[in-house]
């Protein structure tokens, strides 16, 4: 066979095929670099901490008193925000999904996702300077009346500045996550089964309840797990509006305080083996809210594959 | 006509059994004055009436459609007040924060030289003597100005190619190959790092690499840019998924190869919608305060150096003023600037939000004939 | 400026499943081949592999020879990139570059590819290309105008012209009528007519009046059933496989009685 006259090619541009595809490549993996980078750094970093003497460590008792403490409160701060944000962001998804009039739809999908532009220093500030303060009455009442339970138990804090007020700011912040996305489900929900049940003679509200929230289910969970990891991330709100001390199961008292607050309180003027201990109180919050999205991450594949969407 | 008229004014058999069309709007006047009065035996605020009116316009007119309707209809009407309620819920905050903002933050920001000066050499005494003698608060926020952009500019240097270039790998070469998904899972993972973290991240990268108590706006930088990169994976991945498959082929078929026909061809296609998905990646990430706390320190003076030294930022600006005040006696003035550089950050976010859907619709490619 | 292909033996999978089996085909330079049959019957498919586009999707491979006067498409050391510069295809629906005007979209294959080209060359590459199909009158006075805002036959000529700028020996076109309007059709055919005296055209069509009318020769393909390999049936003039078919799926197919 003769010399094959299609091989007489330019192999410039073969290369830059390779170099292209291999930046592509290399950027992919740059990722997945990071965030192994981010745990091991975390671990390398917090390791002092986690081999210290007890004494050493702030409160003197070793990290695990150090850390447990912290993390309950965190636990708590992030499940009054979703007790409050979850059933108004569900309203409002599906407000704008079902309600709202089709042409504002959009538009008011928006004003929602404002809620989200605004910096997180911004609420905590607001939370801080207003909101604390207005809600102060309503916590002397709570005291006053509802004294009996531990979460109210008085005396209430006169600068309202509490564990729950910092919830109330999260859930405002959460709130956009959890809508935007249960949105997103709703009016993915297949008009047929809307229209089958609108047929059947259904109110509006039994065609949503018949139709729409059973398909939205896993997709409403999955919302509220990725609020979750926001709610339990989210540092500016509570470190500027708690006033923090001891662990305490009264949420209208001050007290309580949260990992990522506490490590933002305290990080600017730490060094040595404290430097350390939040870099560790980091990594256990990483872990915590890496597993939060993990499985909400693999709640929304799971769904993906069987609803056959995409 | 004198026949028809007596049948034009009975009521339709398919509207028997219905409030009429009004009624919500009566239900409503009632509500408003029933909550008037309420509220004015125990004191009137404007926030009560509007919880009580509510609550009592839900009740009224649930109960007088139990009464009309019957129980399937009262319960869309209930399923309805929550819904519209809820949305209204949700506007209280928004509003109240961009009212807090405005209000706080206008006296600050048209002091004169506070967009121009940074808080070099401003101490307490000046703000006791400001407040004592009512003079003007001194300081302003220019070097937390110059930090937040210079922050910002270089996390998006970092994080636009990385992420780019993954999106088109995603994209194009993945073929949904092991790695492609394992690459999106975590990509997904990672916008859900707390921005702390990301910040601990990368100090603790510099504290091994360079030495510990590293801290400095590219420090700041490279947090910023751990949690942008994913934003801009995820909107590019998005834009590069939309451009038609055809057109990959009409150059292909050219004998383009396929890297240009990425470069030349795909993504001028989708720039528009990656263009705006990295603004408002930015709008994301220049509001962060956390992360640049632990990360560039705090400065009042102004750092034009984003690889060495300390450097201020507005949300660390903020976060410091209110917290820490410049004079512990009288915080006033703090707060002053503290609202006023809330304000600026949040024009900037706004005007990033406002960009984004201009730059998204004014490059759009053009099918107009 | 055109050169003659020949099929040896031409297998193709997608994955593990043979979607065209055992093709043998000599196409003639300067004439125009009409590959006709039903849906599925992996003629889109075959036109594919004749300058490697099949590549393109995952999975897919060919076994066998494309000789292209001689030169096996499929040797070792051959860039697709190369064959693609000399075989053209033009698609089922005109997809011209949204983001660039007519007179880039004609100059996309060469712009793309980086290669320079002075501003008087490229007016006349333009304008030639153009010309060659059929559209310099129709756009001469909007070269700057983006190619989306022309009609859907325009279109679908621009896209000819851009692949005739690159000045390949063969043509391939897939169902290139089929998205266009009955008068835009008639301009498509009377080009194609025409690029026959430089070009070889091979051209996929489900319109039998259509391979009738442009076509030398035409193929025919078709499928024993769902999950099977198409194949080749028969291969002979025009004029014989619509008047005097020698396999009888063939005349039932070309009578209307299936498919």
């Amino acid at each position: 066979m003769t010399t094959n006259s299609l091989t007489t090619s330019q192999g410039a541009g073969r290369a830059g095929d390779k170099v292209f595809s291999g930046a592509t490549l290399a950027a992919g993996c740059l990722i997945l670099v990071v965030l192994f980078g981010v745990a091991l750094f975390l671990v390398v970093q917090a390791i002092p901490a986690l081999v210290a003497s007890p004494a050493d460590i702030q409160g003197g008792q070793g990290f695990f008193p150090y850390i447990w403490p912290i993390v309950v409160g965190t636990l708590i701060a992030a499940a009054i925000a979703l007790v409050i944000a979850t059933p108004i962001a569900i309203g409002v998804a599906l407000f704008i999904s079902h309600y709202a009039p089709r042409k504002l739809a959009s538009s008011l999908g928006y004003v929602v996702d404002l809620l989200a532009a605004i910096p997180s220093v911004v609420y905590g500030a607001w939370g801080a300077a207003f909101l604390s303060q207005q809600i102060s009455p309503a916590y002397n009442w709570l005291a006053a009346n509802m004294g009996w339970l531990p979460i109210f138990q008085g005396p209430a804090s006169a600068t309202g500045k509490t564990i729950l007020t910092a919830g109330i700011v999260l859930s405002v912040m959460v709130l956009p996550i959890i809508t935007s996305l249960s949105r997103e489900i709703f009016l993915q929900t297949p008009k047929l089964h809307e229209e089958a049940a609108l047929a059947l003679g259904a109110t509006r509200w039994e065609m949503i309840k018949m139709a729409v929230i059973p398909f939205g289910r896993p997709g409403i969970v999955s919302a509220v797990m990725l609020g979750l990891g926001r709610a339990l991330g989210e540092t500016m709100a509570v470190a500027l509006v708690l006033s923090s001390g001891a662990l305490t199961a009264s949420l209208i008292q001050s007290g309580n305080q949260t990992i990522a607050a506490e490590i933002a309180l305290n990080f600017p003027e730490a060094s040595g083996i404290k430097v350390n201990t939040l870099i560790a109180a980091g990594l256990v919050l990483f872990v915590i809210t890496l597993g939060v999205n993990m499985i909400a991450r693999w709640i929304i594949t799971r769904h993906k594959e069987f609803s056959g969407a995409n | 006509m004198t026949v028809t008229a007596p049948v034009a004014r009975k009521r339709s058999a398919l509207t028997k059994g219905q409030l009429p069309a009004f009624a919500p709007y009566i239900v409503l006047a009632v509500a408003l004055v029933l909550g008037a009065a309420i509220l004015a035996l125990i004191g009137f605020n404007a926030f009560g009436w509007g919880l009580v009116s509510a609550i009592l316009f839900t009740i009224g007119l649930v109960a007088w459609s139990g009464a009309v309707e019957g129980g399937r209809k009262a319960k869309d009407r209930l399923a309805t007040c929550l819904v519209v309620g809820s949305f209204l819920v949700a506007l209280l905050p928004l509003v109240s924060v961009i009212w807090t903002v405005l209000v706080n933050g206008l006296p600050g920001i048209i002091t004169p030289g506070f967009l121009t000066t940074s808080m070099n050499g401003v101490t307490g005494s000046f703000d006791n003597k400001s407040v004592d003698d009512g003079t003007k608060v001194l300081g302003g926020i220019y070097h937390a100005l110059i930090g937040t952009v210079q922050i910002t500019l270089l996390a998006t240097v970092i994080s636009v190619p990385v992420g780019l270039l993954t999106a088109v790998y995603l994209v194009e070469y993945g073929n949904d190959r092991a790695l492609a998904r394992a690459i999106t899972f975590f990509v997904d993972v990672m916008t859900g790092i707390p921005s702390i973290v990301a910040g601990l991240f990368s100090a603790a990268f510099f504290f091994a690499l360079v030495g510990p108590g590293t801290k400095t706006g590219a420090v700041a930088a490279v947090a910023l840019s751990v949690l942008m990169i994913p934003v801009v994976v995820r909107s590019s991945e998005e834009m590069l998924k939309i451009v038609p498959n055809e057109l990959r082929e009409a150059a292909y078929a050219l004998g383009v190869r396929k890297w240009r026909t990425i470069v030349k061809v795909v993504i001028p296609t989708a720039i528009s919608g990656i263009a705006s998905g990295v603004t408002l990646a930015i709008a994301r990430v220049i509001g962060e305060t956390a992360p640049i706390l632990v990360t560039a320190g705090f400065a009042t003076t102004i750092n034009n150096n984003v690889f060495g030294g300390w450097m201020a930022s507005l949300p660390t600006f903020i976060y410091t003023q209110i917290l820490n005040p410049t004079s512990p006696s009288n915080p006033g003035p703090s707060s002053q600037r503290a609202w006023g550089a809330a304000l600026v950050l949040i024009i900037l976010v706004m005007l990033l939000n406002l960009g984004a859907r201009l730059i998204a619709r004014i490059f759009a490619p053009k099918t107009g004939r | 400026m055109s050169k003659r292909i020949d099929v040896k033996d031409l297998n193709v999978y997608y994955g593990n499943f043979l979607a065209v089996e055992g093709v043998n085909i000599n196409i003639e330079a300067k004439s125009v081949t009409a590959f006709i049959g039903p849906s599925g019957c992996g003629k889109s498919t075959f036109l594919r592999t004749l300058n490697r586009m099949h590549e393109v999707l995952p999975g897919a491979r060919v076994e066998g020879e494309v000789l292209l006067d001689g030169d096996n498409l499929y040797g070792h050391g051959v860039d697709p990139v190369t064959v693609r510069t000399q075989v053209g295809m033009v698609f089922q629906r005109p997809n011209p570059f949204p983001t660039m005007s007519i007179r880039d979209n004609v100059l996309a294959g060469v712009k793309l590819n980086n290669k320079k080209i002075t501003k008087g060359a490229a007016d006349a590459l333009v304008e030639k290309s153009l010309r060659g199909a059929n559209l310099w009158n129709e756009v001469k006075d909007r070269l700057e105008k983006p190619g989306s805002g022309l009609s859907g036959g325009q279109q679908q000529r621009l896209c000819i012209a851009r692949a005739i700028a690159v000045e390949p020996q063969v043509i391939l076109m897939d169902e290139p009528c089929s998205a266009l309007d009955p008068i835009s059709t008639l301009a498509v055919e009377d080009l194609i007519n025409e690029l026959k005296d430089e070009y070889t055209v091979v051209i996929v069509t489900h319109n039998m009046q259509q391979a009738a009318r442009v076509s030398d020769k035409t193929a025919f393909f078709n499928i024993a059933g769902t999950g099977k390999p198409g194949k080749l049936i028969e291969f002979a003039d025009t004029t014989t496989i619509f008047n005097n078919p020698s396999q009888k799926a063939t005349e039932d197919y070309v009578s209307g009685r299936f498919g």
